[in-house]
């Protein structure tokens, strides 16, 4: 500063490169925002024509993917939308479950020794690429159905164990995190009104970090509808859904190839031209509507929640 | 009281079958591959140059780190410059940095098919690129950049307040003070994040099948349509269901991954001891 009082001449330059960081940051951040934008004006400009041409209910309800047709292609998109929820769905109760018993094991029970290695184990999980569990579902999974169970073992039992296998990593530290955010007191409280260390924690502690346990869960099922990879690589990608009710409440569905709406966009893209390939924007819509359902859901989920991860 | 008791042991058993569960995924993926991917790796398959199409890693290897640097140089200064943006800059009350946040955490929350879908559309039809690398890399580009944002705006909160204080006191200005006191302070956790983000691309697969290709020679240009080590290790599963050259695909990428995640982990754990 003072170079800038002595000489105003430098003082102006200084005001002046101080100018153009500031504008240049600014910039770098709104071209980040904006690719948010972006991609959601070229998918939807794409796609929702596409649905509305082929009739909003009749692309939703629509039981026949047929797009190849020559005379009377049929663009019905209802059996990737099953698929896609149903395999959610499971993935989501048995992934969540497992998850959160993990996280209280490693907040409150594990030994401090080996703290460390599981920590980085549960983290090193998180990052092995997704092809790499789909290639675990090819060559262990699917072969273990095969043998054991009706069908091809490409189905949708194996699409939902490869799939709680993946938000596992997700969902255990993010509700770590939440359960260790929890204030001490609360713990310590319930010990001294006389319950025993599972009680304190299962039944004051865990409900205390509602709030982030349910945020790693949204994330976790946000993982698992996305996932293209490792589903494409086990599903058996057939488009069907269960004809009856009570063809839907037996067990055989499990067993049935599906065909999810993110593997149905990643296969046919390379070879679809037209109304076909618009239709799998429109899926992609779909797709998107069902992220963003999701966040703001959160949010309203958590609206009178106290989130002490985020108070810290 | 039996009822308390059997209560405890029920959760009990739901702890440990959780930790269990997960750490036997861990291993059991781990042991699989590597006793599969020892027995078929061989020197050639890996970095033999004149090998027929799919028998050598080499053009896999090369795609992989052409598209791993030149996405960084893209992401990682746009990055930085956002994240100081956020950080630096930004009063937290203005709705414009409130929509900027909440577009990048949204951006963060995409799934990478949607992204692939995107690049498919923009780059390869609307730009007229086709299947290229350069496609492949103005997507994945954009699906880090959340990533790489989050991250270094931590490593910046991380800065004690002090730090900059002490700098405007001895009579810098406000870029001055970012550049010299607070980014070298904040350099290991941004470190860490670049070091996650190439573990992600390394791994990443559906985005850029869509925008790459699947194309298994030797790039020439940045208009070549090539496939990764990742887009390669799902083509040999699945369209060429050759099981061998899988595994032994699956243990150079899980090696690549794997190792970058340690190394990324490590560097954030420096940074949490300083």
């Amino acid at each position: 500063m003072t170079k800038g009082v002595s000489n105003t001449f430098k003082k102006r330059n200084v005001n002046l490169t101080e100018t153009i960081a500031k504008i240049f940051f600014l910039v770098c951040s709104l071209v980040s925002a904006l690719t948010l934008f972006i991609i959601i004006y070229f998918i939807f400009t794409n796609g929702v024509p596409a649905m509305f041409q082929v009739g909003f209910l009749d692309f939703i309800t629509g039981r026949t993917w047929a797009p190849e047709h020559n005379y009377a292609p049929q663009f019905g998109m209802l059996p990737m939308l099953y698929a896609s929820l149903i395999s959610t769905f499971f993935a989501f109760i048995i992934g969540s479950r497992i998850g959160k018993w993990c996280a209280i094991y490693l907040a409150f029970f594990c030994p401090k020794k080996i703290y460390k290695p599981l920590k980085t184990m549960i983290e090193l999980l998180g990052g092995i690429p997704s092809v790499i569990y789909g290639f675990f579902g090819v060559a262990v999974i699917v072969p273990f159905l095969r043998n054991n169970f009706p069908g091809f073992g490409n189905s949708l039992l194996a699409v939902i164990i490869i799939l709680s296998m993946m938000v596992l990593p997700t969902v255990i530290n993010l509700s770590e995190a939440a359960l260790r955010s929890v204030p001490k007191h609360f713990f310590e409280g319930a010990l001294a009104l006389g319950s025993t260390k599972t009680e304190a924690i299962f039944e004051i502690v865990t409900p205390a970090a509602r709030a982030g346990i349910n945020g790693a869960f949204v994330l976790g099922i946000g993982r698992a509808v996305g996932e293209t990879m490792a589903v494409i690589m086990v599903a058996g990608n057939v488009s069907q859904m269960p004809g009856s009710i009570s063809e839907f409440f037996s067990t055989s569905i499990f067993f049935a190839p599906v065909r999810t709406m993110t593997t149905g966009i990643a296969l046919e893209m390379s070879y679809a031209s037209g109304l076909h390939r618009d239709t799998l924007f429109g899926i992609g819509v779909i797709l998107f509507t069902i992220i963003i359902i999701l966040n703001i859901s959160l949010t309203i989920l958590n609206r009178n929640e106290t989130n002490y991860a985020k108070e810290s | 009281m039996n009822n308390r008791k059997l209560k405890n042991t029920l959760s009990y058993i739901k702890i440990y079958f959780g930790i269990g569960i997960s750490v036997t995924i861990l291993f059991s993926i781990l042991i699989l591959v590597l006793i599969n991917g020892i027995q078929n790796l061989s020197f050639e398959f890996v970095f033999s140059l004149d090998a027929p199409r799919g028998f050598s890693l080499m053009p896999m290897l090369a795609t992989t780190t052409v598209i791993v640097v030149l996405t960084l140089l893209i992401s990682v200064p746009l990055g930085i410059s956002s994240a100081i943006y956020l950080n630096e800059y930004a009063s937290s009350k203005s709705k414009l940095v409130k929509i900027v946040r909440s577009s990048i955490e949204t951006l963060s929350g995409i799934p990478s098919i949607i992204y692939g879908l995107f690049g498919f559309l923009f780059y390869v039809i609307v730009l007229g690129w086709s299947w290229s690398i350069r496609a492949g890399i103005f997507t994945v580009a954009i699906m880090i950049l959340p990533i790489i944002i989050r991250a270094t705006e931590e490593a910046l909160k991380a800065v004690p307040m002090s730090y900059r204080m002490g700098s405007y006191a001895l009579g810098a200005g406000k870029f001055y003070t970012i550049r010299k006191v607070v980014l070298p302070a904040a350099i290991n956790g941004i470190l860490a994040s670049i070091i996650l983000s190439i573990g992600r691309l390394i791994g990443e697969t559906a985005a850029l099948l869509l925008t790459a290709g699947t194309l298994l020679d030797m790039p020439v240009n940045l208009q070549s349509s090539a496939a990764t080590l990742s887009v390669f290790m799902y083509t040999i599963t699945i369209e060429q269901g050759d099981m061998n050259r899988a595994y032994a695909t699956a243990i150079v990428l899980m090696a690549l991954v794997l190792s970058l995640n340690l190394l990324a982990n490590f560097i954030a754990k420096r940074l949490k001891r300083d």
